[in-house]
C-alpha cells in the first residue's frame, strides 16, 4: 500500500488480516463482493455450483484485511471473513 | 439443502431459517442486501430476541419474515403495520420490525402507514424500495421515478414518484433515513438506531430489481450500484422535501429527521389515568 504520508505510529498498528470463507451453494452469482471489494481479493471462479452459477474464489489470500464489506454486501448469505491468527501465513 | 445446514457457518446463521436458504429472490436482488443488514443490526442493537418480532406484507420483501429465525409474522397484503400495530399494543414488550417493500407499504398499505406515523407507534419500519413491484411482473409503483420504463409505461413512467421521507416526516414519524444497499455500514447503524430509539421510526432503503426494473431500464445490477455510488450525496439532517427521488438530479441520503415526540402508548396511558 502507497502511503500519502508515513503515520507516525506505523511500526505499532497491527494491520487485521482475515481468512474468506465462501459458501458456494447458496451463491447466484451477483459479483458484488468480487467488484465492491476494497482490496480486490475475489474473482468468479471458472467452475459452477450446483445452481448453476459461477461463485467467487479467493485471488489474492493474503491482501484481505478482515472489512466484513463481502459478508455485508453479499445478498444471498454465502459468504464472510473471519479475522486470521496473528501468526498464521494468509497465503496456506 | 442438508449440504448447506451442515458445511456453512455464516454468523448470522443462528438468525436464519438456514433449511429455506437459498432465498427466492433473484441474482443480484438488494432485498438479501437490506435483509442481512437488518439482521446485523438486531444482532448489535442488543435486543432480546424472544422479544423481538419481525412482520412482513406481501411481495418479495414480504418474504423476508419467512427467513428469519425471530418470531416472524407474514401478514396479508398492505396490513403489516396493522398487525405490528396490534402486537405493540397487545405486548408492549416486544419489538416490533416492519420489513416490507415499497409496494406493500405506500400503495396498498399508505394509508396504514400514515396513520401508524401519525398516532407515533413504537415500531420499526425498513422499506425496501426497489422501485416497481418486482413479484408480479416488473409493473409501474408509487415510487417508479419519472420516465422510467416499467411493463405498464413502456414509453416511460408519466407520473412523479412518491418522496417516501417526506410523507414520513409529514404524518409524523420521528426517524427517517434513507440509505441504498451499497452504504451497508450506514444503513445497519441506522437501522440499530432505529431500533434501539422509542417512537416510529423508518428507513428506506434503495435496492436493484434487476429482473423487474433493471431489464426494462438498461441496468444491470452492477450498473444500479454504480448509480448509488456515482449520483448519492450523504446529507444527514437535509430537509425531507428536497430530497425527491430524481436520479439524473441526484440522490440524497442519510439521516433526516430524529425527534421525540410521545409514543401512541404514553397518551393512550395517559387518557386512561384520567378516569381514575
Amino acid at each position: 500500500m502507497k502511503y500519502w504520508r508515513v503515520p507516525l505510529d506505523m511500526e505499532e498498528i497491527e494491520v487485521s488480516r482475515g481468512i474468506v470463507h465462501i459458501v458456494e451453494e447458496r451463491c447466484k452469482g451477483c459479483g458484488y463482493c468480487i467488484e465492491y471489494c476494497p482490496r480486490d481479493v475475489l474473482e468468479f471462479s471458472p467452475k459452477y455450483n450446483a445452481r448453476g452459477y459461477h461463485p467467487p474464489r479467493v485471488k489474492r489470500p493474503e491482501a484481505c484485511v478482515n472489512c466484513h464489506y463481502c459478508e455485508t454486501i453479499c445478498p444471498d448469505f454465502a459468504i464472510y471473513s473471519v479475522e486470521a491468527p496473528p501468526d498464521a501465513d494468509p497465503a496456506a | 439443502m442438508e449440504k448447506t445446514r451442515t458445511r456453512s457457518e455464516h454468523p448470522l446463521n443462528d438468525l436464519l431459517r438456514t433449511d429455506r436458504i437459498p432465498h427466492i429472490w433473484c441474482p443480484g436482488c438488494g432485498i438479501g442486501t437490506a435483509f442481512s443488514s437488518c439482521l446485523v443490526a438486531v444482532k448489535a442493537a442488543g435486543l432480546d430476541l424472544r422479544k423481538t418480532v419481525m412482520v412482513s406484507g406481501i411481495g418479495c420483501s414480504g418474504r423476508g419474515a419467512g427467513y428469519t429465525k425471530l418470531d416472524s409474522y407474514h401478514t396479508t397484503h398492505g396490513r403489516a403495520i396493522p398487525f405490528a400495530t396490534g402486537m405493540k399494543l397487545a405486548n408492549p414488550e416486544l419489538n416490533v420490525v416492519v420489513f416490507s417493500g415499497d409496494g406493500d407499504l405506500f400503495a396498498i398499505g399508505g394509508n396504514h402507514f400514515i396513520h401508524a406515523a401519525r398516532r407515533n407507534v413504537d415500531l420499526t419500519v425498513v422499506c425496501v424500495n426497489n422501485l416497481n413491484y418486482g413479484m408480479t411482473g416488473g409493473q409501474a409503483a408509487a415510487t417508479t421515478p419519472s420516465m422510467a420504463k416499467t411493463t405498464t409505461t413502456p414509453l416511460g413512467n408519466p407520473e412523479p414518484p412518491f418522496n417516501l421521507p417526506l410523507l414520513a416526516f409529514a404524518a409524523g414519524a420521528t426517524y427517517v433515513a434513507r440509505w441504498t444497499i451499497l452504504h451497508t455500514r450506514d444503513l445497519t447503524k441506522s437501522i440499530e438506531e432505529a431500533l434501539t430509539r422509542r417512537g416510529f421510526s423508518f428507513v428506506e432503503v434503495l435496492a436493484p430489481c434487476p429482473t423487474g426494473y433493471g431489464r426494462r431500464n438498461r441496468e444491470k445490477p452492477l450498473d444500479s450500484l454504480k448509480i448509488y455510488q456515482e449520483r448519492t450525496i450523504t446529507r444527514n439532517g437535509a430537509n425531507p422535501a428536497e430530497v425527491t427521488l430524481d436520479f439524473h438530479r441526484g440522490i440524497t441520503l442519510g439521516k433526516f429527521v430524529d425527534l421525540e415526540r410521545p409514543t401512541f402508548l404514553d397518551a393512550y396511558e395517559k387518557v386512561c389515568s384520567l378516569t381514575q
